[in-house]
């Protein structure tokens, strides 16, 4: 049995599964109350997409710059780095929205809420890209850098032609998971009242009352964003395979 | 090459591995650095292909001092070759594009202009039918004639060698061997560090003896394996060869 096949078989034997116990409970189904408001779930998810492609950028680039930090021989720099990712990752995404926007923000007169929540996203998400980034090159052993050396590149060129080429395939299914995280994490973005995707099923679900056909598109929403992440990473996988 | 060492010295945190080790060989054309683990001999290779910079010391080539300052550094390291013990060709490319890399990428050659460079020597270590595999596809003893060719290719005054032989097995051991033969008479200048005596024996013009961070014993191949006076060089050899 081919691969794919077996992930169909697999997704269908699992939905199924679930449409048998959806039978089984007692629920009066009502799509037609939420299909009104199909509009709201299409804005909320294109706002979902914006902002998860927004601190998918925003978040390489400062794990890059962190994960540069966490490696520096400067004790402050390495002190910065540490603190930040700490700090991020050991405390919830929650707090850091809410202190983010209603003291931080507030603080320097950022209002946008697109913006102060894309920038907290970014750097909740930042600091785990850090700590992958910095474990996918310190996994490439010194001897790679000495030839480097030896055939007289430079440190920029070592990096660019030797370590990076070969750090990226270490830290692909890393980052993949993470990115998925991300997508996922931005939902939470509703407790700063960004109008995404969750928000809007929320106020769906409190207009109609219809709880499970408001949340169950917006899996689907999710998913739909998602899978094509993990496939994306599999492929690039697939692209940078060779035997170490 | 008329190899000038005065003093050198290299420490790694409190441990001394060159210990203000001197040496001064005639106009040879391939020196051999033999003598017990630990002695110094990879510590002085690496200094000598510059790659790290001693404490205290110096070296000179043919009357020219090695630079201390990396960019320098840099500079000299692109007119000479260095093989490793294992491991060193990069992984994430070919055969063929771990010679090309530094042959575009340091000396600025287009990619047609190192593709000509590199097919005679290719074909003449019979590595053609390899270079389009990756290293993982590749024998340990092809992986090392592609590094000794990647270090070949960019035509640098000499080569280092750094055990190259030593991760592997005795039938490769023997083809990489060959290689460092052909090379020699081909008039290529070498530093090779070996515990191959026989080898060392055949190839070198002159042999150096390393222990305890110092040159111990030092002098022509023939006398240093026949009549050294040192004991400690004896006692080694002796050892090695039972």
């Amino acid at each position: 049995m081919s691969r794919r096949l077996a992930h169909i078989l697999v997704a269908a034997a699992f939905a199924a599964l679930v449409a048998v116990a959806f039978s089984r409970v007692n629920y009066a189904w009502n799509w037609s109350a939420v299909w009104e408001y199909r509009d709201k779930f299409i804005q909320g998810w294109l706002t979902t997409v914006a902002l998860s492609l927004a601190a998918l950028v925003a978040s390489t680039a400062i794990g890059a710059v962190a994960s540069v930090c966490l490696q520096s021989r400067n004790v402050l720099v390495e002190a910065v780095g540490r603190v930040y990712v700490e700090l991020i990752r050991g405390t919830p995404l929650l707090v850091q929205l809410l202190i983010g926007f209603y003291v931080i923000a507030n603080a320097v007169g950022l209002e946008n809420r697109f913006v102060v929540g894309v920038l907290v996203l970014s750097l909740f998400s930042g600091a785990y890209m850090a700590e992958i980034f910095r474990g996918g090159l310190a996994a490439i052993p010194q001897t790679q850098r000495d030839s480097a050396r030896a055939i007289g590149l430079t440190p920029w060129q070592s990096l660019r032609l030797v370590i990076l080429p070969q750090a990226v395939r270490l830290v692909l299914p890393a980052v993949a998971g993470q990115l998925v995280s991300l997508v996922k994490d931005s939902s939470l973005l509703s407790v700063i009242a960004i109008s995404e995707f969750t928000l809007n099923a929320q106020e769906v679900n409190a207009v109609t009352y219809s709880t499970l056909e408001s949340f169950l598109p917006l899996a689907a929403g999710y998913l739909v964003l998602t899978l094509p992440l993990s496939a994306l990473s599999r492929w690039l996988e697939g692209r940078f395979r060779y035997e170490a | 090459m008329k190899l000038e060492i005065a003093e050198l010295t290299q420490r790694f945190g409190a441990t001394t591995v060159l210990d203000r080790l001197s040496l001064s060989t005639g106009d040879i054309q391939a020196l051999v650095l033999v003598g017990p683990s630990g002695g110094g001999k990879s510590t002085l290779l690496r200094i000598l292909a510059g790659l790290d910079v001693p404490v205290a010391g110096s070296v000179a080539f043919d009357g020219a001092a090695l630079p201390r300052d990396e960019e320098a550094l840099r500079r000299y390291r692109r007119t000479v070759g260095t093989v490793f013990q294992a491991y060193n060709l990069f992984p994430h490319l070919s055969a063929l594009d771990n010679l090309l890399l530094p042959l575009v990428h340091v000396h600025g050659l287009s990619r047609q202009a190192a593709l000509d460079r590199v097919r005679e020597p290719l074909e003449r270590f019979q590595l053609m039918p390899h270079a389009s595999k990756r290293p993982a596809e590749l024998s340990g003893g092809q992986k090392q004639r592609i590094a000794i060719l990647r270090a070949l290719v960019v035509q640098p005054q000499r080569i280092f060698l750094d055990e190259p032989t030593s991760a592997l097995d005795p039938e490769m051991t023997a083809e990489v061997l060959e290689m460092i033969g052909e090379l020699k008479a081909l008039g290529t200048q070498l530093v090779l560090v070996t515990h191959e005596m026989g080898f060392a024996r055949r190839v070198a013009d002159e042999v150096a003896f390393i222990g305890e961070g110092r040159v111990l014993a030092h002098g022509a191949a023939g006398f240093m394996f026949d009549h050294c006076p040192e004991p400690r060089v004896r006692g080694f050899f002796d050892r090695i060869v039972a």
